[in-house]
């Protein structure tokens, strides 16, 4: 670090300082406070009212041997997947596929973007409505003479977890492809020049050198992704409230319906609580990831 | 012309050949895919009920209409009422023009005062900050309600204000934090030799300076509190929901045979600004989320 | 061992002509620097020759064969570059293998050639590591070596040591002269640095505007520069030039530029408008004034110690003239002397065309 950087001005210091307290009281109090006295709940007995009343580890065991939590989980893996593979797939597709100087560049790039500036529930309605098998796509291509044809995912126990697989990616994957486009084009040209020379693909050259240069930028989409899956929850609520059934249920959901219709706030906050481990487990190690990395280069 | 081609002189001859046509079929199929859906939120916002029931989801309107975009905007049932869209329009904007301008004001101290003034703490603070964006909303609201309740914020404007201005703090804060940092430190050193102390340097030569970032958190900010949902619904209270929810309340009170084009109209309306931010601002967008996601 | 030979090759990017008409031969095993100014198309003429960069007309022959539109694998090239282009991810042996691997040659060939380059540039401790592990000299020399496994006929050099301190600059320009000696191959180097240009070449070809304004080795183009352009580039403390007149006097022509007044050597019609070169390190200092016979009065305005010489700002007869002298030579500022013109080292460019007369 610049040793110039420390300075000792005293007024300076302590007006900086004061412009930073309300932050630090939110990060220490709400943040901070926050996670630690919902955690402190969920090792309580309470139900509608906070009971300072300890059972241990309780609330985390009959959380999961509840069917809606674990189906809860099993979804979020499963669309967790499936998410991010096809938004990684698809987004590192288009974004080497825009790279190849064609043109109309900012037209594509507009077109894959757009979706990611609209709102979860507009996303999660109109895929609704697109996939309805009375009226959406199965109901056209029946009209086109394939009386037989099926696609009624979104009433379906077991693929409704995929429609909002799709809703998501469509919505997501114009992130993953800014990402990675921004990262190739931050490759030096010589890089490119010294491909060249070398002899090698275009395909080869992406997939073992440009790809592999730009990972730090991949693997912080991937973690961004990752926190979008556990927090996943307007999409569900718009496209399918969760059904049919329990088959499309989040975790994130169980959290809001426990704490504000059912009112057990002790399993809430069990849940809620799991969710930050996972989200710690992730986050932590990228982090120290980050910051190894970042040493290295400097 | 045969003896030209014999002898290479001049630029490479450039075939159009298969591997430049599978390009641009993947990028058009892609776009295809991508405009699919408004596509057809558009078409279905504009036929009458009688077309919608034939089923022709692609098909261009026979018989356009505006009827369901006026439904949608001024008669549609939210819950009991059935008051349209323009209510959840306008607590939109309520919500949305106090919580820009104070997370950025705030966020714009933060980001200067952590950058360019190093204080002892800061680097803790800045990292506990960040991990702070990461916490599932929903780990934070039985905490939120009842901090809240205490102090009266909850199920009103302020108190969704401030909720909104929490959860932004980090990536606002991170935002200008980069971007000082990359302003050559010695037109800060120059302001404290000249004996300008934190708000002066702030105000005098920083604030001027930070146009392009003002521009580009205003765009997030904005996009984003717009596009929230979930906030809205635990803290706004029931006079101050924001339109998304009153949109989704929409679609899901419907009884009896379900208005698509209503509902494909109002889901068109609540997409509007953003969609109308992102056409415009282009690069900008791109720019706030890059910035937010490559350091985030 | 190539020739390579660039003919009437013209690139313009958009509207923008950046070579006009040029030509440019190559000798098989010869060391060419091509040197100029930024901007004067040095690094795109490079580029083009490796297939980079397409040409919008003319040709590019490499070892008699027309390559104009062969890719930059199958001239016969290998290339080094300012930034090094080292493939971020891979280890110093997998930057190495890499272009052999994707041509398909057997593994022990491959192995043979890498331990090969890494031998000549004592790589061998560093096989294992990736770039970020490395220094920058370090880094420049495993891409030099990445250019040596290709066992290409013609090297090409962009600005390689640009990115290094002085120092490793120097080391590791003596590597590069060392490698051409060793390999004979035909090298081509661009940089924009005069002291690699004549320590490295065999021949420069001096670039400006589009166009190379002299191509010669490096005496020749220190003794001889074709233009004023050259002159005022080549050579180091800059050459001094003073516009002036020609005129005819005792039989023979003499320059004048107010009351400095010059016999010369160069035929030229009287009144011709004309720009006098002298080499700070060619003018002769005498003691003091008049003492000297055929020396001009002088004074000393600024010295500038420079280690081992210093430079001497002088006046003559109104006209401001640096001197280089010995560092042992103590001149202090008001000091009268005269001054020497020996009238084979004078240069005088046309001031319109900034032709050599």
């Amino acid at each position: 670090m610049d040793e110039t950087r420390y300075f000792h001005w005293r007024p300076g210091r302590a007006a900086a300082a004061l412009a930073l307290l309300p932050t630090a009281f939110v990060v220490l109090f709400v943040f901070i406070g926050g996670a630690g006295w919902a955690a402190l709940v969920s090792f309580t007995s309470s139900r509608m009212l906070t009971i300072w009343n300890f059972v241990g580890f309780d609330q985390y065991a009959a959380l999961f041997r509840f069917p809606r939590w674990q189906v809860s989980l099993e979804n979020m893996v499963i669309f967790g997947f499936c998410f991010i593979l096809a938004s990684l797939v698809l987004g590192i597709l288009l974004a080497v596929f825009i790279d190849q100087k064609v043109k109309g560049e900012s037209v594509f790039r507009t077109i894959y973007l757009y979706s990611y500036a609209t709102s979860f529930i507009v996303v999660g309605l109109v895929w609704r409505w697109i996939l309805d098998p009375s009226l959406g796509i199965q109901h056209v291509v029946r009209d086109l003479g394939f009386p037989s044809f099926t696609f009624d995912w979104i009433v379906s126990q077991k693929m409704a977890i995929f429609t909002i697989v799709i809703a998501a990616t469509w919505h997501g994957a114009g992130l993953v492809m800014v990402i990675t486009l921004a990262g190739i084009r931050g490759v030096d040209a010589e890089i490119w020049k010294a491909l060249k020379v070398d002899g090698v693909p275009n395909w080869k050259a992406y997939l073992f050198v440009i790809l592999p240069t730009i990972r730090g930028s991949i693997v912080t989409a991937v973690v961004l992704m990752t926190i979008g899956v556990v927090r996943l929850y307007d999409i569900v609520v718009a496209m399918t409230n969760g059904g049919p059934g329990s088959a499309t249920e989040v975790p994130a959901k169980f959290v809001v319906d426990n704490l504000f219709e059912r009112q057990n706030i002790g399993l809430a906050t069990a849940a809620s609580t799991t969710l930050l481990v996972l989200i710690l487990l992730v986050v932590v190690p990228w982090a120290l990831w980050q910051r190894a990395r970042q040493r290295r280069m400097a | 012309m045969t003896a030209r081609q014999m002898v290479p002189d001049g630029p490479r001859p450039t075939a159009f050949g298969p591997a430049r046509l599978g390009i641009y079929g993947f990028l058009v199929v892609s776009a295809v895919f991508f405009l699919m859906p408004l596509y057809v939120m558009i078409v279905t916002s504009l036929k009458p009920m009688e077309e919608i029931r034939h089923g022709a989801l692609f098909a261009w309107p026979a018989n356009p209409t505006l009827a369901p975009w006026i439904e949608a905007w001024s008669s549609a049932c939210t819950g009991l009422k059935c008051e349209g869209l323009k209510v959840g329009f306008a607590n939109s904007v309520f919500i949305t023009v106090p919580s820009a301008v104070l997370a950025i004001t705030i966020g714009m101290v933060n980001g200067y005062a952590l950058s360019l003034w190093r204080l002892r703490w800061s680097s803790l603070l800045f990292g506990a900050l960040l991990m702070g964006a990461f916490i599932p909303y929903q780990v934070l609201f039985f905490p939120l309600v009842r901090m809240l309740a205490a102090i009266g914020f909850f199920g009103n404007l302020a108190g969704i204000v401030t909720v909104q201005v929490i959860f932004s703090l980090p990536v606002m804060t991170l935002l200008f934090r980069n971007y000082y940092a990359s302003l050559p430190y010695d037109l800060f050193k120059a302001a404290r030799v000249d004996g300008a102390g934190f708000w002066r340097t702030w105000r005098s030569v920083m604030l001027p300076l930070s146009g392009p970032m003002i521009v580009v958190a205003l765009i997030l900010k904005v996009t984003n509190t717009w596009n929230d949902y979930v906030l809205g619904l635990v803290f706004a209270g029931h006079r101050y929901l924001p339109m998304t929810v009153e949109l989704n309340n929409i679609v899901n009170t419907t009884h009896g045979e379900r208005e698509y084009n209503m509902e494909m109209a109002a889901t068109l309306l609540t997409a509007l600004v953003p969609l109308a931010i992102y056409f415009v601002s282009g690069r900008w967008f791109v720019r706030g989320i890059a910035a937010g996601a490559v350091k985030g | 061992m190539a020739h390579v030979s660039v003919r009437k090759v013209d690139i313009a990017f958009g509207t923008v002509s950046v070579l006009d008409q040029l030509d440019l031969d190559v000798q098989p095993g010869e060391f060419v620097v091509l040197l100029g100014p930024s901007g004067c198309g040095k690094s795109t003429l490079l580029n083009a020759i490796a297939g980079l960069l397409d040409v919008n007309r003319g040709q590019i022959w490499i070892g008699g064969r027309n390559v104009t539109w062969a890719e930059p694998k199958d001239r016969g090239i290998a290339m080094v570059f300012q930034t090094y282009a080292l493939y971020p991810q891979m280890t110093v042996r997998e930057n190495m293998a890499f272009g052999l691997k994707i041509a398909g040659l057997p593994r022990l060939e491959i192995e043979n050639r890498v331990r090969e380059a890494a031998a000549i540039l004592q790589l061998k401790p560093l096989m294992t590591r990736k770039p970020a592990e490395l220094s920058g000299g370090q880094r420049q020399r495993v891409a030099i070596g990445r250019a040596l496994v290709r066992e290409a006929s013609v090297f090409l050099f962009d600005e390689p040591l640009s990115n290094l301190d002085a120092q490793l600059r120097n080391e590791l320009r003596v590597e590069i002269k060392r490698l051409h000696q060793r390999l004979g191959a035909t090298m081509i180097y661009v940089t924009h640095d005069q002291i690699e240009a004549l320590t490295l070449a065999d021949r420069i070809a001096v670039m400006k505007d589009r166009r190379i304004q002299q191509f010669s080795t490096p005496e020749k183009l220190y003794q001889q520069p074709a233009n004023r352009f050259v002159a005022g580039f080549v050579g180091s403390p800059a050459m001094n030039f003073q516009a002036g007149v020609m005129e005819r006097a005792d039989g023979g022509m003499r320059f004048r530029s107010g009351a400095f007044e010059l016999p010369v050597d160069v035929m030229a019609h009287t009144g011709t408008e004309v720009e006098l070169g002298m080499r700070p390190e060619h003018i002769l200092v005498g003691e003091s004034e008049g003492q000297d016979e055929g020396g001009m009065p002088a004074t000393v305005e600024m010295v500038e110690p420079m280690g081992a010489e210093t430079l001497v700002w002088t006046s003559v007869a109104g006209l401001p003239f640096s001197v280089r002298v010995d560092q042992r030579r103590r001149l202090s500022v008001g000091q009268k002397v005269s001054l020497r013109f020996p009238s084979q080292e004078i240069h005088l460019f046309d001031r319109e065309t900034g032709a050599r007369l």
